[in-house]
Order: C-alpha cells, then structure tokens, then sequence
C-alpha cells in the first residue's frame, strides 16, 4: 500500500528524464493495476465503477450562505483527488468527480445526496459541513447504503456505519483545550459565549461538565446570540463586570468579525484578558483580521503554520491551486483527509463495495496526513488525533504553543451529557 | 450584584450607556435612507439592505486601493470612502428609479417583488464580483482604539465615530427636507402629485433624486458599518429586518417618529441584553414592540396627514 503523498518527482514529467526507466519501474510497483482486481470482483452491488474509472460525489454548499465556510473544503478535497490520480488512482482506476450543489439548505443537500447515491451510483461523497445538513442526508446514506466523509468538528453524540468523520467531535477539541488553559494561565473562571444553535449548546454543556467537575472551576456567565448578531456592547459589559480568566467562545459565522471588533475597541485585549476559541480557523481570521484577534487563542487539531513535511508539502500545493493568498484552516485539511482515508479503505479492503469499506475502515491509519498521522478509531468511525493550542498574530497566522497526544474520539462520553 | 464596588458599577453604568447610544445612532443611520424612500415616496424597497452593502464593498475597494496605491493615504481614505460611498450608492439608485421603479409608482405592492428581485441580482452581482467570503477594508489605526476617560472605562472610538456620524447625516437631511427648495419640492410631490406639477415642479426629476438620496444615505450606513462588522454578499438581508422594524414602529412618514423609535428599539435592546440572556433579549424587545403596534397601528408617530 503506498501511503506516501505524491511528490514533486512522482510527476509524470520525470518520467521521461534519462532516468526515466528505472524510475517508471519503481513506479509500477507502487502503483496498484486496474488488472489485478477485475470490477465484477471489486463492483459486487453495481456502483459507478468501470476498468479505468470510479464516480465520487462531492457536496457543499458552494452558493449561499454557507459558501463562504464550505468553499475551502471543496478545493481542498479536488486537491486530494487529484493527486490520488496522479500518483495512480484507487485500486489502478482515476477517480471522476460529480459536484452537486447543497446550496446551504438543508432539503436540498438531502435531495443532491439522494441523487448521488441513486442515479449516480457514486462510490463515495465527500461533503457536509454544518451538522444541520449532515443531519439531513444521513437518513439518505443509511437507506441508500452510501459511504460520507464528513470533515468538520462537530458536537459529537453520532456515529453511523455510513459516515467517516475527519474532523474532531467535541471532547477532542474542548478538553484537552481547557485543561491547557486552566493550567497554564491558572485560570478558575470562565465565561462561556456562543452563536444559538446545537454545536455551540452542545458543546459548551461539554465545557461547563468539564469546568466545574474536572477543573473545580466556576463558570460565571452562559451566553448565547443568533446567528448574523452584530452587536455585543452589552455582552462586552457583563463581560467586564464579572472579569473571567477566561473567555470561551464559540461564535461562528459573520458574528465573529464584530464580536472580535468590538472586543479591541472596547479594550478587551490579549495583554490583560485571555480569549480562548473552537471557532475561529486561518478562514474566519481572514475576515476577522488579524489584527483584532493577535494574541487570542484557537483550540484546533490543525494550524497552517504546522511544521513538518507532509504540512510544507500540502501547504504548497494548495497555494499552487489555489493562489498564494489562500489560507487553509482546520476543516479545510480534514475535508483532504476524506479522498485519501477512503483510497486507503478501498485498497485495504480490495472493494469498492460500501459494506466492505464500512468493515475495512476501522483501524485505517494515513501516515501522509499534514496535521500528521491519523487513524480511524476501531469502532466509531471517528479520528485519533491531536489536539493543538495556536496563539493568533497579526498576520493572521497561528503560532502553535501546545500539542497534545494523540486523542482518543469519544462520540458518546459519559458524565458529560 | 452587591459585590462590585460603587466606581466599577458607575464605569458599568457609563460605558452600557453608551452601548445603548451607540445602538441608537446605528439603528437610526440604517433606517434614515429607507425613511424617505418607504417613508416619504411609498416605496417598499427590499433592495435596501443591499445599497448599504454597495457602500460597504465601496469602502472596501477604496481600502484596497489606498494601501496598495497610495499608501501615504491609509490613514484618511476612510473619510473620502465615506463621500464615495454616497455617491456610489446614489448613483446606483437613480439608475434602479429610472430603469425599475417609475415604472410601479401607481403599483405600490409591486414595488415589494420588483425590489425584492433586484435584492437577489445584486446579492448574486456581490457574490460574482467579490467572492462568497466576507470581507473587512483594513481600517485606520485611530479609528480602532478606545478612549480611556478613567482606568475602568473604555469608549470604543468606532462608536463614537459612527455616532458622530449619524448626528450629522441625521441634521444634514433635516435641513435639506425642511429648509431647503429642493426638500420643499419633495414634500410637496408626496402630499399631492397632481398639484405639484400643476405649479411647475418637475416631479418625475424629484421623484428620481429623492429614491437616490435615500440610496446614497444606505451607503453611507453600510460604509459606516464596515467599522462594526463585515461584508458579506447576504450582509444586506442581516440588516433589512431591523430598518424596516424601525421604520415602520416609528411611524411611516415622520422623521422624528424614526428617530424616537430607533432610540427605543436601540434602549430596550441594549437593557434587556445586559439583564436578559442575548436571544432572551431579543425576544422581549420584539414582544414589546408588537404590543405597541397592536394599540399604535401607524406607529409611534402616525402623520397628520390626510389620506
């Protein structure tokens, strides 16, 4: 199994330089012939598989109000794919793309899904982003037996045969992230604020279990404001009245550049507070500004700055894409974990077949992943993986402070519901 | 709350003032534009929220254009974004009278569709041209800071700018509408159409300039506003529902009912927000307000004028 992410000499240009020979017969070993696994073999329940391709769906929004978050997730998976073709496809076949569009309403990610999974017959679909939708379409996927790999961090409290999720759900993002600030700032009062509706609830429910069990801490103010709120003067004097260690946010969408805004010009500044977030990545400090947010910080499993090779290697290849100003936050590289975790799946298991691939999931490890190495977990579908602490500064850039190990997913924790 | 000490809820009490205020001038700035074209010309203009959007991204360009141009500028482009912005959005507005709107003065209810039409196309226009991510212009540093009067009390500046701001918007149209010809002629061409042209105002002219007065000042608002939030393709639908709430709780054609109901809007939500949970506060604002209208159809200052 070839593991490894295409580099620059997997190129087909050098396999025409002088060593070309030998290199192209390096290559063939690695890659993996159409051949050796027939269709009929591979294909038992008349998915869209031929002897040279294989139909994937993609769905997001790319219109409406959700393009602006699911825009990165779509290039990003594009990215993935197209390096598997180039570096020899899945079980020796290219992959082939069919892009609907969720549109941002949620009975029509459950009606594209349908589409994909009936008509198109397609093998897998990389797509979702907010819960809502994924709530949609999973009813779709689990009677029609498709396969999703759903990237965002989310509340956690699912899991399904039908459903890989790349992103982190709740424990791992929201613990590790507290006891690190807890520790490190000795902080004992937070105030928890967050945009109106189920990830933020959730999650902060999460937090509060965690704050006042676990840290013996006290949380002195639950907040919560609709989605598109702009003004937070009052917030911001509650804020300065009961003066928390920490402020925990989890205000998503437009809300987040004036909440951020109207934090500075009200003086609520890094040099004497301390602003913790699950909610802000590289694409909302975009809007944000850097400026506004420098010295805040992001609980994130990935940051772009990351260093490492596999990161350095994604990092320039999605500005090569994409423009040397794209910026890729933490639900952009687990939506390019998908296409890569499902080529794994598919040639562990030798199958395209969806009940297969649901069996042959468990324990798939990708060494090449730029947050670093991942694996499913072996029973919910979820993801080991790490969780870091990045401070923000001016550039918009995260500075990465803490690691933790890898954490086990938890979709269902007990004492914290 | 009988642990805090007497100064740190004075700075409380002082600074959540100011938030209400604050509120007031940004509520009145968004329904001032739409005051004299719902108001004063019977337009229910949907497209509203997306003329200050126009303003927004024009700010935004000048921005773009200042740092990367004219760097010596960074500081003050901010003003003439402002006047540009006016100017952009006005122009847009004659231009939607002239192609759209004349054509639907005797169809009031119609305006309702062709407006909320034109709202999809611009929204969709914003969304081609700038891209589906919001965006912020890179502001001037002095507008950020806040003030520091004493240790415990913070005045964000960008409040007091856009307050300032709307005092002299709000004075500037008063004048024009009261003291001026061309307001004279305004007035005249709402109450009675008929006999305004029978005394030789031109009033199609009027008609024209009036609906891209309104337009220009909701560019000015969404200029304004690219200090608080930022500005997104849909920015326009976030703010629609407020303007017209204050609109039409105010009473349709008076601009001291606009006013008077944007300082109450803009207080009961501000209070209720410090001593209720966020949405909690929403929730009670609006309940009160439906009160109101169910005793007070026509708002709070219904006109005198004969219908």
């Amino acid at each position: 199994m070839n593991t490894a992410l295409p580099t620059k000499s997997d190129r087909p240009k050098t396999r025409f330089l002088p060593a070309g020979c030998v290199l192209l017969g390096l290559l063939t070993t690695a890659f993996t012939h159409a051949a050796d696994f027939p269709t009929a073999q591979v294909n038992t329940t008349g998915l869209a598989v031929t002897d040279t391709e294989v139909t994937v769906g993609q769905l997001h929004s790319a219109t409406g109000t959700m393009a602006i978050s699911e825009t990165g997730s779509i290039q990003a998976e594009q990215l993935a794919i197209e390096q598997i073709n180039e570096s020899g496809g899945v079980l020796g076949r290219k992959i082939k793309i069919i892009v609907e569009d969720g549109a941002s309403d949620w009975p029509t990610f459950a009606e594209k899904a349908k589409k994909l999974l009936v008509n198109d017959k397609v093998a897998a679909v990389m797509g979702c982003w907010t819960s809502a939708s994924r709530k949609a379409v999973l009813p779709v996927f689990e009677k029609e037996n498709g396969m999703l790999y759903y990237p965002t961090f989310y509340e956690g409290l699912e899991q399904s045969k039908n459903v890989i999720y790349t992103g982190q759900e709740a424990t791992q993002q929201i613990l590790a992230g507290l006891d690190w600030i807890a520790k490190e700032k000795k902080a004992k009062t937070f105030y928890l604020i967050g945009s109106d509706y189920i990830w933020p609830r959730t999650s902060n429910k999460i937090a509060r279990k965690h704050i006042e069990n676990v840290l013996g801490g006290k949380v002195v103010g639950e907040e919560y404001y609709a989605l598109g709120h702009t003004d937070f003067g009052s917030l911001i004097n509650k804020i300065k009245l009961k003066k928390p260690d920490v402020i925990y946010a989890i205000i998503v969408g437009g809300s987040n550049v004036s909440f951020y805004k109207q934090l500075k010009a009200a003086g609520i500044t890094s040099d004497k507070w301390t602003l913790l977030t699950i909610s802000v990545t590289e694409d909302e400090v975009l809007g944000i500004g850097g400026e506004n947010l420098a010295g805040f910080y992001s609980a994130m499993k990935y940051f772009q700055s990351l260093e490492n090779p596999n990161n350095a290697k994604f990092v320039e290849a999605f500005k090569k894409k994409y423009g040397a100003k794209s910026v890729i936050g933490d639900v952009t590289q687990a939506a390019y974990l998908g296409p890569w975790l499902w080529k794994l799946t598919v040639e562990k298991a030798g199958s395209f077949d969806i009940d297969k691939i649901a069996a042959a999931s468990s324990g798939v490890e990708f060494t090449g992943a730029p947050e670093g190495y991942v694996r499913i977990h072996d029973t919910n579908h979820h993801l080991w993986s790490k969780l870091r602490i990045g401070q923000w500064q001016t550039d918009g850039q995260a500075k990465v402070l803490y690691e933790s190990g890898l954490i086990e997913p938890n979709p269902f924790p007990k004492g914290y519901q | 709350m009988s642990s805090y000490s007497a100064s740190e809820l004075y700075s409380i009490f002082i600074m959540q003032s100011f938030a209400g205020f604050s509120l007031f001038s940004v509520l009145l700035l968004m329904a001032l534009g739409l005051a004299i074209i719902f108001g004063q010309m019977g337009v229910v203009n949907l497209a509203h929220g997306e003329f200050m959007a126009l303003g927004a991204y024009t700010v935004y360009l000048c921005s773009n254009v200042a740092h990367n141009q004219f760097p010596s500028l960074a500081g003050s482009y901010f003003v003439f974004a402002i006047v540009i912005a006016f100017f952009v959005a006005g122009l847009a507005g004659m231009f939607v009278e002239w192609a759209l709107i004349r054509f639907l003065y005797k169809r009031p209810l119609d305006t309702l569709l062709a407006t909320w039409g034109l709202s999809l196309i611009m929204q969709q226009a914003f969304r081609l041209t700038f891209g589906a991510r919001e965006v912020t212009p890179t502001l001037p540093e002095w507008l950020m800071g806040s003030f520091k009067p004493s240790d415990s009390i913070d005045i964000p500046i960008n409040g007091v700018f856009v307050m300032g701001l709307t005092l002299l918007l709000t004075f500037a149209v008063w004048v024009f509408m009261f003291r001026s010809k061309t307001g004279l002629q305004m007035r005249a061409t709402v109450q009675n159409r008929a006999m305004s042209g029978a005394v030789g105002i031109n009033t199609k002219l009027v008609d024209r300039f009036t609906f891209a007065l309104g337009c220009g000042i909701a560019g000015v608002a969404g200029a304004a506003f690219t200090t608080i939030g930022s500005t997104g393709p849909d920015s326009g639908s976030r703010y629609i529902v407020d303007t017209f709430l204050v609109v039409v709780f105010g009473g349709t054609s008076s601009l001291l009912g606009t006013i008077a109901s944007a300082f109450g809007i803009a207080q009961g939500q501000s209070i209720s927000g410090f001593f209720l949970e966020g949405t909690m506060g929403k929730v009670a604002v609006l309940l009160a307000i439906i009160v109101i209208l169910m005793i007070r159809p026509k708002g709070l200052f219904a006109s005198k004028v004969r219908s």
